[in-house]
């Protein structure tokens, strides 16, 4: 029995922990493991309950449509945001006691951080930014799935996967302690055989994979799959920044593979590369981490700066100001992340020549990113601004943000870096540039494609305050980190021993009380907006005056986008169109739609993948075995199948098409002064006519 | 040097609560430094806010002006909305950014070759940067152990754990090893942090203008110890320094298995505990071995595995089993073999410790 369950004991079990020993510590992680399970077991009775099953699965878990794979990786960071929130919220109120010790033991600290991080990043990050990639390229270039469907099933099965691991760690055995970037010799078999680093392992690696099927699905259906006449240069910006993350993702994540396998060979096999002795050299880690790390960032970053430009050009009812100019800066960041990683470590030891040379390439990337900056101020220049719930988190983005890229520079000096690398400061920064940058960029992206993919608009009352909320809980969160980090407080510090540092850290609890206040109020604005969706409803698609394809289409748009691929013959095709009064065009003819089949191969990823990464952690080797058959098995017999496509005949579309378009013709469009009233219906009157 | 702290009043722009800069009450660290490398270092951090500053203020101003000026109610400001482009603009745009990053490169390049944690403190650095050099180089070896910092001072033939004396205007020439997992050593109000790694030699420089106490702290995270591996580094006159090392020199000797015992994991107090020294804080040994940092590296550099019974900072690290190699050749700290400058590649050196065998091509330090 004990080798079939490999190393795995039943004293690994958290959920019983506090029962055998009691302590705050073991409550907390008890706790924990406990609302993991509750919650499983819950959401699966309640599926049960409403006879929901079979829904699930031919709706959601087996379609390939890019659409709604978008919104289940969208579901996934949530559900994992949740988790990282509550992390984050337990720290802040350790480390407000933590003058001499906190209410933690360090043990379990270090294990928060390090999962903390590892989420954030990881799975909640990288699915929202996959997710709203997924859900829109498509639309906007006017296609009807990704150029790959199964792979991008697939890749969701890895990313779910990778989360899987990292929940599972809450409930068996730990997570590692060495942070989210898991530097060896610390997490390497000598210091730490434990399960934890390997848990880190191959949640990373596989969820991994799936990032770069992603990168090369995302950028091949924008090469290849553009509707005619969507060049390059007419393609939206979100496109161009969808791009660029492909390709960064395509190139950043190999190191990072590469980098946690040879980390698993030094733990399972013996091997040398990062240990301390023979030869291993933890430098080399470090650099193969960060060639992947930093741009990282930049892939997590670009489709937000996508969503802030389609976001300032649409409510400021205005054209993009230098859409030439945001492209090559869009571009040249994605080239530049590639040559600064260096950055991460001034400390090394290395020559000044080279800290020197890698100072200056991150500075460089400062040029581009500030051009964004200002072209959207230039594009809210002279518009005609509606401080919707959208432009809210804009703001608060191009204060905070800006504060951000200020300390980022600041960070680029290696002689000030040596001071302030390792500390607050660097929490501090690097919050400050995900949380308005990425998160900001999501959540405002939310509000935008929410009635589009859902068919009725979120509360604009509820997501206005949430709104606030999250920037005044950014802020007293993480701004008072600059502080004490000049002033020397390590990061990943369980305890302080200056006083100097305790009405810091209390602003930062109450900042993180209101951080979870804005979380909640997300659930709050969903919840009142279901309640009043009557009243929300826009089936017309077009809630916002939007400039892009995907508005030209109902909501929420039908399984194949569009009934005729459409052409294009400028930039912002549907605000051109409205423009010149001649939107919403009848198609001459209709013909049958042949669409991918559904498909259960992402599913059986995802349980093969997860019994190989937890047979893999606990020495299971059986199951690790087993799994890897498993998936070769199903590849085998999938591939002699038929999978005929779907047709949907002509007449199916015409009968959509037309019931969408009649519903048009006996609207009436709405200004943007009612854009937030009952009378939206998704029929807009464009702004741009009445100057243009 | 008074001249600085004024000058760091200009910081308040960054965050309000670091207006108290100048404040002499504050704790010597990165804010109030006590050397001439820490004060370059914030003069950096203020020049490089301030030119900052003016690609970032036109966005602190500029967007709440914009956002109330053009908000849609507003019907007397002006509407273009099919404005897109204009090359003015554009040149502006690309233009200050890149001017900024110009002037802020040139001065990153000069601060970073000027106080480069390698480069010797000698007379010409001392013209350089104004400050006053009396007496010889102190050479110190540290090594960074699990959940204290052990410095060694080999030319003294003392070592201490858990605190740094030095004495005020001479320079300090550290070299820095691990023998666990990775650190990073950081006295801010001396200069700015480098690694240390097992089974590699580190460097760092520095001097203290002025008396003062500071810490060292590790900020690399090492294990549930880490918020204990912090003491104080202290800048004392010249006598005091005698004093000290004079005091030193009564203490217990640094044996074999005394640094086995050491090298447990574990803070000051139970170190102290382990060796049967009465007392609590920092305490210090007789260092009869001046070759014992060689062999510390050495220990990673047998060409045989080192299993983890013999790794402090393992948790099967065992004391007894744990014997450090003998002495290699010439492990002993002699000038002729410590890389310094742009002469280090020229310098044989006929033992693995320093700097060639372990080293990847891009961190010889050129």
């Amino acid at each position: 029995m004990n080798n079939l369950l490999g190393r795995l004991t039943w004293d690994d079990v958290k959920l019983f922990e506090v029962f055998e020993e009691f302590s705050i510590d073991s409550a907390v992680a008890s706790g924990a493991a406990w609302v993991a399970v509750l919650g499983l077991v819950a959401v699966l009775a309640w599926i049960t309950l409403a006879r929901r099953w079979v829904w699930l699965w031919r709706e959601w878990l087996t379609s390939v449509d890019h659409k709604k794979i978008g919104i289940m990786y969208i579901i996934l960071g949530f559900v994992m945001m949740a988790r990282g929130i509550a992390e984050g919220v337990v720290m802040r109120t350790h480390q407000a006691t933590a003058l001499d010790g906190g209410f933690l033991s360090n043990h379990h600290w270090a294990e928060l951080f390090s999962t903390h991080g590892t989420v954030m990043i990881f799975f909640v990050g990288m699915p929202f930014i996959t997710g709203f990639m997924n859900y829109l390229i498509p639309l906007q270039i006017g296609a009807r799935d990704m150029a790959f469907p199964l792979l991008n099933q697939v890749s969701l099965g890895l990313t779910t996967t990778g989360a899987i691991l990292v929940m599972a760690s809450l409930v068996l055995g730990a997570f590692e302690t060495g942070g989210w970037t898991a530097y060896p010799p610390f997490t390497g078999a000598d210091f730490d055989p434990g399960p934890g680093p390997d848990y880190w392992i191959w949640a990373i690696v596989l969820s991994g994979f799936g990032s770069m099927f992603s990168g090369l699905n995302f950028a091949v259906t924008i090469y290849k799959m553009r509707a005619p006449g969507m060049h390059y240069l007419r393609m939206p910006v979100f496109c161009w920044t969808a791009l660029c993350t492909s390709i960064l993702l395509v190139f950043a994540l190999p190191p990072l593979t590469v980098a946690g396998l040879m980390q698993a060979l030094d733990r399972v096999a013996g091997f040398h590369f990062f240990t301390n002795d023979l030869g291993g050299n933890m430098m080399n880690y470090a650099n193969l981490f960060w060639m992947f790390g930093h741009p990282e960032v930049y892939i997590l970053i670009l489709p937000a700066y996508g969503i802030f430009s389609e976001l300032t050009s649409t409510f400021a009812a205005k054209r993009l100001y230098g859409y030439t100019s945001l492209v090559l800066a869009t571009m040249s960041i994605a080239v530049i992340s590639f040559c600064v990683w260096l950055h991460h470590f001034f400390t090394m030891g290395q020559s000044p020549t080279i800290n020197v040379a890698f100072g200056i390439a991150t500075a460089i990337i400062a040029i581009p990113t500030g051009v964004k900056v200002y072209v959207w101020m230039a594009t809210l220049w002279r518009g005609r601004i509606r401080m919707t719930t959208p432009m809210v988190y804009m703001a608060g983005f191009f204060i905070l943000f800006t504060i951000g890229g200020f300390s980022g520079i600041i960070l680029a000096n290696p002689a000030i870096n040596w001071q302030v690398h390792n500390t607050q400061f660097i929490v501090a920064h690097f919050h400050n540039v995900l949380l308005p940058g990425l998160i900001f960029g999501i959540f405002a992206g939310i509000h935008i494609w929410f009635p589009k993919a859902f068919g009725f608009r979120l509360d604009e009352r509820a997501g206005t305050i949430t709104a606030v909320l999250w920037i005044v809980g950014f802020a007293m969160t993480f701004l008072p980190l600059y502080v004490v980090g000049l002033m020397g407080y390590p990061r990943r510090s369980a305890a302080f021993a200056d006083p100097a540092f305790l009405p810091y850290m209390i602003v930062c609890l109450l900042g993180a009380f209101v951080l979870l206040a804005a979380f909640a109020g997300l659930f709050v604005t969903l919840w009142i907006s279901i309640r009043n969706r009557e009243a929300l409803l826009v089936p017309l698609g077009d809630p916002w005056d939007g400039r892009t394809l995907e508005w030209a289409t109902p909501a929420p748009p039908p399984h194949w986008n569009f009934p005729v691929i459409p052409e294009v013959n400028a930039r912002d095709a549907f605000a051109r169109e409205k423009a010149e009064g001649k939107p919403y065009v009848v198609p001459q003819e209709y013909r049958d739609i042949h669409m991918p089949p559904n498909t259960s191969s992402g599913f059986w990823v995802m349980l093969a993948t997860t019994g190989f990464g937890f047979g893999m952690t606990w020495h299971i080797w059986w199951l690790a075995v087993a799994s890897v058959i498993s998936i070769l098995v199903w590849y085998f017999i999938h591939s002699f199948r038929d999978h005929p496509e779907v047709v949907i005949p002509a007449v199916e579309v015409r009968r959509v098409n037309q019931a969408w378009i009649e519903a048009i013709d006996l609207g009436k469009p709405i200004t943007r002064d009612h854009e937030t009233g009952t009378k939206n219906r998704g029929y807009a009157a464009t702004d741009m006519v009445i100057a243009s | 040097m008074r001249s600085i702290h004024v000058r760091a009043g200009s910081l308040a722009a960054i965050s309000a609560p670091v207006a108290m800069l100048g404040d002499p009450a504050l704790a010597a660290g990165f804010l109030r430094p006590i050397g001439p490398i820490a004060e370059m270092q914030l003069l950096e951090l203020i020049w490089a806010s301030v030119i900052v500053l003016i690609a970032v203020l036109p966005v602190f101003v500029g967007v709440p002006v914009i956002l109330w000026r053009y908000r849609r109610s507003n019907n007397q400001a002006t509407y273009s909305p099919q404005w897109h482009f204009n090359t003015k603009l554009e040149i502006l745009m690309w233009g200050v950014p890149t001017a900024i990053v110009v002037a802020f490169g040139i001065w990153l390049a000069q601060g970073v070759f000027r106080i480069d944690p390698y480069r010797t403190i000698d007379a010409e650095m001392a013209r350089g940067m104004e400050f006053e050099i009396a007496g010889p180089t102190v050479r110190i070896d540290i090594v960074g152990l699990d959940w204290k910092w052990l410095y060694l001072y080999p030319d003294e033939g003392v070592a201490s754990v858990g605190e740094m004396v030095i004495p005020v205007h001479r320079p300090v020439e550290i070299r820095l090893t691990s023998d666990t997992v990775m650190q990073s050593f950081m006295a801010p109000a001396l200069a700015g942090q480098i690694y240390a790694m097992a089974g590699m030699e580190t460097q760092l420089n520095l001097i203290a203008s002025e008396e003062g106490e500071t810490l060292a702290e590790n900020t690399q995270y090492n294990g549930t110890g880490f918020p204990q591996q912090r003491g104080p580094v202290r800048a004392v006159a010249e006598d005091a320094y005698d004093a000290w090392i004079a005091s030193a020199r009564t203490a217990p000797p640094l044996d074999d298995r005394t640094y086995g015992l050491l090298a447990k994991s574990g803070d000051l107090a139970a170190a102290r505990d382990d060796l049967d020294r009465e007392g609590s804080g920092p305490f210090a040994f007789t260092l009869p071995d001046g070759a014992l940092f060689g062999r510390v590296l050495a220990r990673y550099m047998t060409g045989e595995p080192v299993p983890p019974e013999t790794q402090p900072g393992s948790p099967t690290y065992d004391p007894e089993a744990a014997r450090l190699p003998a002495a290699p050749h010439g492990a002993g700290r002699s000038v002729a073999c410590t890389p310094t400058g742009p002469d280090a590649d020229a310098v044989e050196c006929p033992f693995p410790d320093d700097t060639h065998d372990n080293h990847m091509p891009g961190m010889d330090h050129e």
